[in-house]
């Protein structure tokens, strides 16, 4: 089977997106994102689909949510052996799917509610969140077949080897109910069979959905890895889920300071702004120089309580945004907000390297 | 002493029915290689003094002259070719060592002819530099990355001084002295037109170019000649040389003769004294010795200017590089074994040292895998030839390069290697006024801003042809390249793959 990262190919892919996010924190199923991007069909090709959905799980809100695949029986034993190591986990099932023609060789899929042990966490003297994000990439590093593809709070990514719509109701997100979805068609311009390598991407709660190839990632790369990332899976998404842990996790910057990182503006723009913002400008893009991102991309980025939708400088792919009231709908193509929500109160193109940046006003409901 | 004959490199082909005994090349040679038989009425020449500089063939009103390999040879052999053959009956008659000047001329493997460029088709659109903006603006120095914010949240710049470059191409070091006044004016001029930055050398900084200084890298050599508060402080960045691709190990020498009144006031030293840089800095016998001359640096300067350290690239340059990037040093510059210089023993510069691809791509690795790469950029030369090298060194992770013989080549430089003999008939490396009016300034700076701005359009449309439409995203990009004809341990030190990978 070709594989996302081994023998160091890098697949460029092309791709829909989409996002629905409820600034009143209200959850609504999943079926609505899946007709969204079902309607943009054409931009996938049958090779990777995928969600990711905030909210989902008020029951264990306080828990990390682990899905992982796993090739075999053995890889299960192996990783569950490490998370019991590990964790304090409180709730262990398979993730219930419903069998589909067009949905084939699924791994195994588990889920898994944890806490880091107490002791552990301790003794490492690490921030909750790093330990479990270490640990999350010494699973995926080391622990062969066995992959975590989702590791947030509240929140779950489902994907799998398909067209989007099939992957959505092979996963039965009609009875999930989430304040904020995005999801994912790929693209790919090879045929690989791991369900890993589709979108979205994700490192905790953030979780990212991508279209574009960008040129400047091996310059990415080489500089997040020394930031203790490992990039296995050679893709931009991946890369990009990365940059934004490290910025906005590790370092404390705003997503849209992030984004002045990633989609920087180009220095006659910064130029023109006064002195205070010219410097602030000049120092975010100077010294994260090694994080612009060039070439296409549109991505949105869904974390705890907010989405952020990003084109590249040049916007060299499409991307809307309308809004419904407290709904804001993000797609690569306007027919598919327009298939959801017929009475958009506005919609509009965002500007290259312009962030979209919408948090919940108040709690979830 | 027939045994001492040795045969001239070249042999000066005249055309007699063209020649019109104008007697420019006689005039033009400062070898004196022309001059005129008053008894048969033409031209002669001896031949044994030409170092094929092509002044006469370049100003010859009726191209009557030109400049071929000597056919007269030793009897063929692989091993003891003429070349050696020549050296030993030179240094049996003086017993001296060889003198040569400018880069390595051996045909080692140039790396950078086996790099090839990637470009975007399909999946992702190049761009067209033309109608989009480009960006090769570059800025040198530390970056931290801790984020600091003042009461309102507002972040706070803590970044240490910073070079900034339009293009991230400068004029690498050469003193007042081995080169002309009017060579130096050239380089400040055009850096200056550039908004790039050019570098005094170990020679000091004449007083005239004080005014260019914001695009003037001030060099502390080992002899610290014209090395005063001042001086530090004149330039925008100060640069420690530790050494130099040409002639790793050794120091410098200027001899006297180009030590005339001008270049004896700027480097402190009377007048007609050898200039003899030693081999080490004497306050720099170990790592944490360059700790405190940077810091010394520093402090003189304020803490105001960035400190550069440069190397030759030699055999373990990046566990010395490694060392200097945690020294306190903002930016360290290599120098690769084909560098130029004014003089450099012949030995040595053909022997040692390594090619500053693979020293590139080693130190720009090992700091990485070290995670101190953003303590210091990476700035190298020797040699830089093309726009096509400044892509693939910036690919392998440099922030910036030096150039210098090219810079040359633009103020007419000829590469005959000869520089430390003080004639050159081109003005540039000499101090034989005379022969130092034979460079327009006024010229010289345009076409080193023409070179620049030619190697810049160049650089912007591979960029563009990638898909990369800003210089960062091109540094340390080792995917945007991929060898050709290269072994597999070249690869690794290289870290990009082969073509068709």
């Amino acid at each position: 089977m070709q594989r996302e990262g081994t023998d160091n190919y890098r697949i460029p892919s092309g791709c829909a997106i989409c996002g629905i996010f409820n600034r009143d924190g209200k959850r609504i199923s999943g079926s609505d994102i899946i007709q969204a991007i079902a309607i943009m069909h054409e931009r996938s090709n049958g090779l990777g689909g995928g969600f990711a959905g905030y909210g989902i799980y008020p029951e264990y809100k306080e828990y990390y949510a682990f899905h992982i695949f796993y090739d075999d029986d053995r890889a299960k034993v192996t990783c569950e052996e490490y998370l019991n190591k590990h964790f304090d986990v409180v709730n262990l099932s398979r993730i219930p799917t419903k069998k589909h023609p067009k949905i084939v060789n699924e791994p195994l899929i588990f889920r898994y509610f944890v806490l880091p042990h107490p002791a552990d966490l301790f003794s490492s003297q690490l921030d909750e969140q790093e330990y479990t994000s270490l640990c999350v990439t010494r699973i995926n590093t080391d622990i062969e077949g066995a992959y975590v593809f989702s590791s947030g709070k509240n929140m779950g990514v489902f994907k799998a080897v398909g067209y989007p719509e099939d992957v959505g109701s092979f996963y039965k997100l009609d009875e999930y109910n989430a304040y904020c979805w995005t999801a994912h068609g790929r693209y790919p311009t090879n045929t690989p069979g791991w369900w890993g390598g589709a979108h979205p991407f994700s490192l905790l709660d953030c979780s990212i959905v991508h279209n574009g190839e960008i040129s400047s990632y091996d310059a990415n790369r080489r500089y997040i890895e020394m930031f203790g990332y490992k990039c296995n899976l050679l893709t931009d998404t991946e890369v990009i889920a990365y940059i934004l842990d490290f910025l906005v996790r590790k370092l404390g910057l705003t997503y849209s300071e992030a984004a002045s990182v990633i989609a920087a503006p180009f220095w006659s723009t910064i130029d023109r702004k006064d002195k205070e913002e010219k410097e602030r400008l000049t120092y975010l893009r100077n010294t994260f120089s090694s994080l612009l991102i060039t070439g296409p991309f549109s991505i949105i980025a869904g974390f705890s309580g907010g989405i952020m939708a990003l084109n590249d400088r040049l916007k060299l792919r499409s991307m809307v945004v309308g809004e419904k009231g407290p709904a804001v709908y993000i797609s690569s193509e306007e027919s598919a907000i327009r298939k959801i929500c017929k009475d958009l109160d506005s919609v509009y193109s965002p500007r290259g390297g312009e962030p979209v940046i919408y948090t919940l006003r108040g709690g979830i409901s | 002493m027939p045994i001492n004959y040795i045969i001239p490199q070249f042999e000066i082909v005249r055309d007699q029915s063209r020649c019109i005994k104008c007697r420019v090349c006689e005039r033009q040679c400062a070898n004196e290689v022309h001059h005129y038989d008053e008894d048969y009425k033409i031209m002669v020449a001896d031949e044994s003094k030409c170092v094929n500089c092509h002044r006469c063939v370049a100003l010859c009103p009726t191209s009557a002259l030109k400049i071929v390999k000597n056919q007269d040879s030793f009897k063929e052999n692989g091993n003891w070719t003429a070349e050696i053959i020549t050296d030993v009956y030179k240094q049996a008659s003086s017993g001296g060592v060889l003198l040569s000047s400018m880069g390595n001329p051996m045909k080692f493997p140039v790396y950078w002819d086996k790099l090839l460029i990637n470009a975007s088709q399909v999946t992702n659109p190049s761009i067209d530099p033309l109608r989009e903006p480009m960006e090769t603006k570059t800025f040198l120095g530390q970056k931290k990355h801790e984020i600091k914010r003042d009461n309102e949240g507002r972040i706070i710049s803590n970044l240490g001084p910073q070079l900034e470059l339009s293009t991230p191409i400068m004029f690498s070091a050469m003193s007042y002295g081995s080169l002309s006044y009017n060579a130096h004016e050239s380089l400040a001029r055009a850096a200056k037109s550039l908004s790039i930055l050019y570098n005094t050398g170990e020679g000091g900084l004449h007083e005239d170019f004080y005014q260019y200084g914001s695009n003037t890298i001030v060099q502390v050599a080992s002899g610290r000649f014209g090395v005063h508060k001042d001086y530090l402080n004149a330039g925008a960045a100060v640069e420690i040389k530790m050494g130099q691709g040409a002639k790793p190990g050794i120091g410098g020498h200027l001899p006297g003769t180009k030590i005339t009144e001008d270049v004896s006031k700027t480097r402190m030293i009377p007048v007609g004294t050898d200039a003899i840089s030693p081999a080490p800095h004497h306050d720099i016998y170990s790592i944490e010795d360059l700790n405190q001359l940077v810091m010394s640096l520093k402090h003189a300067t304020d803490f105001k200017k960035p400190v550069i350290v440069k190397i030759a690239a030699v055999h373990n340059v990046s566990a010395i590089a490694s060392g200097i990037a945690r020294s306190g040093a903002d930016i360290i510059a290599i120098d690769g074994f084909r560098g130029g210089t004014g003089a450099a023993p012949v030995r040595i510069r053909d022997n040692v040292g390594i090619p500053i691809e693979l020293a590139l791509a080693s130190v720009d690795t090992r700091l990485r895998n070290e995670g101190i790469r953003d303590n210091v950029s990476l700035v190298v030369g020797g040699s830089i030839r093309s726009s096509a090298d400044v892509v693939k060194a910036i690919a392998l992770g440099a922030d910036a390069v030096y150039i210098a013989t090219a810079a040359l080549l633009a103020l007419g430089c000829h590469l005959c290697r000869t520089c430390y003999s003080g004639k050159c008939n081109w003005g540039i490396a000499t101090q034989r006024e005379d022969l130092v009016k034979r460079l327009n300034p006024e010229i010289g700076y345009e076409r080193l801003v023409n070179l620049i701005n030619a190697w810049t359009h160049e650089i912007k449309e591979m960029m563009g042809g990638m898909g990369i439409n800003s210089i960062e995203a091109l540094r340390g990009n080792r995917l945007m390249l991929r060898g050709i004809g290269l072994n597999e341990k070249e690869l690794e030190i290289l870290g990009v793959r082969h073509a068709g990978e």
